[in-house]
């Protein structure tokens, strides 16, 4: 049963909850409004938060000096690629750790995650000499093969998490009923943990968008994403942040459309077990 | 769908989806790396040019500075061969010139006319006489004061100040209730923030980094008075949190009329001249950056370059965009589009003889900076090393960095300078005793 809570508290949560998420939001807002300013109006000071005259000019000088499409579709392949190779992967093998573990499958998934705790420096020459050994320095296959690495012990965990919640109950009754592996994983645990898998692919997808250590320095003109085309406004010697906002406003227009369009997905997948 | 069609059907989406690369028109393609300054950037406005006249394509790789160094950095000691042309400074040049990284640029046509580099450039950017890497623009540093504060201080400012006089006039520019802080300089960590800064004023002051030994010398009277004078100076007429001021803000604080003087690249002056992005364009004058009459100013000495990574299958053509984007006629073609003002400077002594050119406000102190500085011999007493505001050895870069945090720190109050000192001689000799120096 629900807890009755009074019209005056709710307000006040509301209103909390508005200000927590405004301040989280502030810093993209802030590089929206930016990315219509001139340059000037971009390091006024004091800022200048609305009262300016709105200019498309940064955007049409990112369009006219940068390939955005090209960008753009590099990330889409990227994080898309990344995504759908961790997800054949990781499913199985949280499958096989939740319902079939072994005596060593905690150690294995506390090692996986030990390997979130390396600096990525650390590896970038001996990733960087295998890359030239293999051919796929500039390539979005390469970057696809590292991302998907780098995810995938997350992957796993959320997955393993969300599966262990399904009771083995259900499974040991679609086996009694004559369901081979194949069955139980496709007709009986894949419906049941839509919402996790789904989740954990749209966090993947959103984690691969943003990776910007790899992405940065596996590429060059090729197989560059969104990261490089922001870090190309970034410069030493001169205030351009009015275009640096348009080119990162650019950047994460697609994946805050999916983020909004998706939300609904992402909170009940993330916050929801399998068994409700 | 059975479950190992699906399997099958991701497996070969992202596969497919992981392949293949963006065909080109152009049968030849050079790949430059580069970084978002605005000559470079305008550079890139007119590849058009070069490519319809040699039918070679250009990609660019544009990115910010420190990602710039890592990734070359990485590429050429891996001969990863991503580049075939790389932007690099005059830090880098002799350093990967003598490893045998860079292609030699010892055979660039008559038409290119390699001896009209500025000498002081084509130095910084040679190993044993050997020009490595061709100068695209370059810069020294030197003071952009407010004419109308200045003399709103009853001051006037000379061709060449002493410290001691730019520390006057700061406290005499400085009004705390107009939020106008008399002088603005890096503090920010860095070797090429407030480390260069800090180095290229220690110079003036009859600092060095290295003895002939190599032993650091912070420990020095001379870094003391450096570092006292600059914290003295910026803590009584600079900016608030001045410690983590690089270029861009006090370059944002200069361009908003909140600053008097600000002494800096000699690049800086086609910004704060510029009616559209500065509120003060009107009211600029230039100076040579000070000294404390030791012989040696505080001024510095920089490159951009462009130079060609040994083992590049595209070396001929490579030397064909270098001779194109850093000749003669590349400024002409800007000058003559976009006006002399924003032709790459600092690079090419004809271009300071142009009388067009000499009549843009900063070019003669831009020049003489340029001239008055000399990277093989930038201190008072006797030094191992070439370079004004760094050591050009391949261990600079990491002991600088974090030597110019401790300084940082002492900036910002949190030790004190002799601790910072201190701390700076202890890194410095750990690092230069673990790299066999001594």
């Amino acid at each position: 049963m629900a807890r009755a809570v009074s019209p005056r508290r709710k307000l006040m949560n509301t209103t909390f909850a508005w200000a927590i998420g405004l301040l989280i939001f502030f810093p993209i807002l802030w590089t929206i409004l930016t990315s219509f300013k001139t340059e000037a109006q971009a390091i006024a000071s004091p800022p200048i938060f609305l009262g300016f005259d709105w200019t498309l000019e940064n955007y049409s000088v990112v369009m006219e000096r940068s390939n955005y499409g090209r960008f753009l579709w590099n990330s889409i392949i990227i994080a898309g690629g990344s995504t759908i190779l961790g997800c054949i992967i990781a499913v199985p093998a949280a499958w096989s750790m939740a319902f079939v573990p072994s005596k060593r499958t905690k150690d294995i998934l506390l090692w996986m995650l030990s390997t979130k705790m390396l600096p990525a420096v650390g590896v970038l020459y001996p990733i960087y000499l295998l890359f030239i050994q293999m051919g796929l320095l500039d390539s979005r296959a390469g970057l696809v093969i590292v991302l998907m690495l780098i995810n995938l012990p997350i992957i796993i965990w959320m997955l393993y998490t969300y599966f262990k919640e399904i009771p083995g109950e259900i499974l040991e009754a679609a086996r009694m009923d004559g369901a081979g592996l194949k069955e139980e994983l496709l007709y009986v645990l894949t419906p049941m943990a839509i919402p996790g898998i789904a989740s954990t692919l749209l966090l993947n997808f959103i984690l691969a968008w943003n990776e910007a250590f790899w992405t940065l320095n596996l590429t060059a003109a090729k197989a560059a994403p969104l990261t490089a085309f922001i870090a190309s406004y970034s410069s030493p010697e001169g205030l351009f942040f009015a275009k640096l906002s348009a080119a990162s406003t650019m950047a994460i227009a697609p994946i805050l459309i999916l983020g909004w369009f998706s939300q609904k997905q992402l909170v009940r997948g993330l916050t929801f077990g399998a068994v409700k | 769908m059975s479950l190992k069609s699906t399997l099958g059907a991701a497996t070969a989406l992202a596969l497919i989806t992981a392949s293949g690369a963006f065909a080109d028109g152009h049968s030849k393609t050079i790949t430059i790396a580069t970084v978002n300054n605005g000559d470079m950037i305008r550079m890139q406005g007119y590849t058009d040019n070069f490519t319809e006249a040699t039918g070679i394509a250009v990609e660019w790789v544009t990115l910010e500075e420190n990602v710039l160094r890592q990734r070359v950095t990485t590429d050429i000691t891996t001969k990863g061969g991503q580049f075939d042309i790389m932007t690099i400074g005059m830090y880098e040049t002799p350093i990967w010139g003598a490893n045998g990284w860079l292609v030699p640029l010892d055979d660039l046509s008559a038409e290119y006319d390699v001896g009209d580099i500025l000498p002081a450039m084509a130095g910084g950017l040679s190993h044993e006489g050997t020009l490595f890497a061709a100068p695209f623009y370059g810069e020294s540093s030197m003071i952009m004061y407010r004419t109308d504060l200045m003399e709103a201080a009853g001051m006037e400012m000379p061709d060449a100040p002493t410290w001691e006089f730019i520390a006057e006039a700061a406290a005499a520019m400085t009004d705390r209730d107009n939020e106008i802080n008399g002088i603005c300089l890096r503090g920010k960590a860095g070797w090429g923030e407030g480390g260069a800064f800090i180095t290229a004023m220690s110079n003036s002051f009859g600092a060095r980094w290295f003895d002939e030994d190599w032993n650091a010398q912070f420990d020095t009277e001379q870094w003391a008075n450096t570092l006292n004078f600059y914290k003295s100076m910026m803590d009584a007429s600079g900016p608030a949190g001045y410690a983590t001021n690089g270029f861009n803000e006090n370059l944002n604080l200069f361009q908003q009329g909140k600053c008097g003087m600000w002494i800096d690249a000699t690049v800086a002056a086609s910004f704060v001249t510029n009616p559209d992005d500065s509120t003060v364009a009107d009211s600029v004058g230039f100076a040579l950056a000070p000294d404390t009459g030791l012989g040696k100013r505080s001024n510095w000495l920089w490159a951009w370059a462009l130079g060609i990574p040994a083992g590049t299958e595209q070396e001929a053509e490579a030397k064909q965009f270098i001779e194109w984007a850093t000749s003669k006629d590349y400024i002409e073609l800007v000058a003559a589009n976009e006006g002399w003002a924003n032709v790459p400077p600092g690079a090419r002594t004809s271009l300071y003889e142009n009388p067009e050119y000499q009549k843009v406000p900063f070019a003669k102190m831009t020049l003489d900076s340029i001239l008055s500085a000399d990277p093989t011999d930038s201190t008072v007493e006797p030094s191992p090393y070439v370079g004004i505001q760094f050591a050009a050895i391949p261990e600079f870069a990491g002991i600088a960095t974090e030597v110019s945090q401790e300084f940082s720190a002492a900036y910002a109050g949190q030790q004190t300078v002799e601790e910072a000192l201190a701390k700076a001689q202890a890194i410095t000799n750990e690092a230069m005793e673990a790299a066999g120096y001594r």
